[in-house]
């Protein structure tokens, strides 16, 4: 059986296959009506989520399947002191496969060493989240044609933003990546992710805390939200939240062909009038969300 | 000074200077009946100087932790007066149940009844990652 915890656990040819069978839905979605008929998808969202909680649901729902769980650890028995691994355990026997969202960095770990069916991470605290990072690579693919040789702008809160940690894990895998990192010091890269994955794999990386910069050479700028919900201390949130707030002036260096993504939800740091740029590709890179998670569920569930 | 040699026993080897105390608690060597000596700052060819445990019994002794604290340790295991096997110790790949992980976000600050575990990620600098949420050790 296998889990999806760490984006690492899928090798990059597993990756294009998924990526090859989302693009497959999306062109025969009538193909895959009925792939799940019987099967239950339990979404434990110990932290609220809106669109990975529904996107995951969307999609089983479009497999022909059905979806149980709940989406805040208030309504779940850990409110009562349950452990992950006896929640687990119990909704092991409801469920054939299970995403699961926690605030605490490791608990789908956790979670996929005391379960008998599929564990999916839908993010772990500020750790990992590598089905957005299916979603961004998907993402890619479909609007810039290839994964490797991209020079990838990070930008905004690149410390406790898991969806860039694990970007940067996947992209470090293709020949010709650059990163160039721009954010506050406080928001700056942790050294793990930066020696496990650029260091490792020698690849080109710039830090800088200036977007102005950077802009002109980047082929993908992928914005973050600086979130509240990361910091111990609300001084500090407040002084970094509006570090840096993309508008259409600051787009005016950029490549013609340039994307702009976010994970969404975004507060302010993408101004709406970017959204009628061609370039903004966030709320497409949304949608794609829901086609890679199917096509994920599909393989973690072997259905054919 | 004086330290007898042991007839059957441990003698932890080659221990980094001032490392001696870090491996005598975490083996919980207090706990201990029979003599235990700890030799600092002992004059080695190889190290300059070097720490030395002799424990005069045959206790199970938890390599990791040795191969951790302080790498390329030699244990020699002494039945009869005489070396009767010798180990170099390495760092271990793995570590579990030896440290716990200082990370408040982590899984393991809450979940009860859970392996703590680090796995070496840079073997040149020493470096140990909690499995779990990537801290480092």
């Amino acid at each position: 059986m296998k889990n999806l915890i760490d984006i690492l656990d899928l090798s990059t040819s597993e990756i294009e296959q998924l990526i090859d069978t989302a693009n497959d839905i999306i062109d025969n979605p009538d193909n895959y009506r009925k792939k799940c008929r019987y099967k239950k998808l339990a979404t434990l969202f110990f932290e609220p989520s809106t669109r990975t909680r529904l996107s995951f649901e969307a999609a089983m729902m479009e497999l022909g399947g059905n979806v149980l769980g709940f989406s805040e650890a208030n309504s779940s028995s850990s409110a009562k002191g349950e452990s992950v691994s006896d929640t687990i355990a119990v909704v092991g026997g409801y469920a054939d496969i299970i995403a699961m969202r926690h605030p605490k960095e490791g608990a789908p770990l956790v979670a996929s060493m005391k379960s008998d069916v599929p564990i999916i991470n839908a993010g772990d605290g500020g750790h990992n989240h590598p089905t957005q990072t299916l979603t961004d690579l998907l993402t890619i693919k479909r609007e810039m044609g290839h994964l490797d040789n991209l020079t990838v702008g990070l930008c905004g809160d690149l410390k406790f933003g898991r969806t860039v940690h694990s970007l940067i894990a996947a992209l470090s895998r293709y020949s010709g990546i650059k990163f160039v990192l721009i954010s506050p010091k406080e928001l700056e890269l942790p050294s793990y992710v930066k020696d496990a994955h650029i260091k490792a794999n020698g690849i080109p990386c710039e830090q800088t805390t200036s977007l102005d910069d950077a802009m002109e050479k980047l082929d993908i700028l992928y914005m973050t939200r600086v979130q509240r919900e990361r910091f111990f201390n609300e001084e500090d949130y407040l002084r970094l939240k509006d570090s840096y707030i993309l508008t259409p002036e600051k787009l005016k260096n950029a490549k013609e062909n340039m994307i702009v993504m976010h994970p969404l939800p975004r507060v302010n740091e993408i101004s709406t009038a970017v959204d009628s740029d061609k370039r903004a590709s966030y709320f497409r890179q949304a949608k794609y969300g829901k086609y890679i998670r199917m096509a994920l569920i599909l393989k973690l569930l072997e259905v054919e | 000074m004086r330290v007898d040699s042991i007839k059957n026993g441990i003698v932890i080897d080659h221990i980094t200077c001032g490392k001696a105390m870090q491996i005598y608690d975490m083996l919980n060597l207090d706990k201990l009946d029979c003599t235990v000596a700890i030799l600092k700052n002992v004059s080695s060819n190889k190290m300059g100087k070097k720490d030395i445990i002799k424990i005069d019994c045959d206790i199970e002794i938890n390599f990791d932790v040795l191969g951790f604290i302080s790498p390329n340790i030699t244990v020699c295991i002494v039945r009869d007066g005489k070396v009767a096997e010798k180990k170099h110790i390495d760092l271990p790949e793995q570590l579990t149940d030896i440290l716990h992980c200082k990370n408040p976000r982590c899984i393991t600050s809450t979940e009860q009844d859970i392996h703590h575990i680090f796995r070496l990620t840079d073997r040149e600098n020493g470096i140990y990652r909690c499995i779990y949420c990537d801290t480092k050790a």
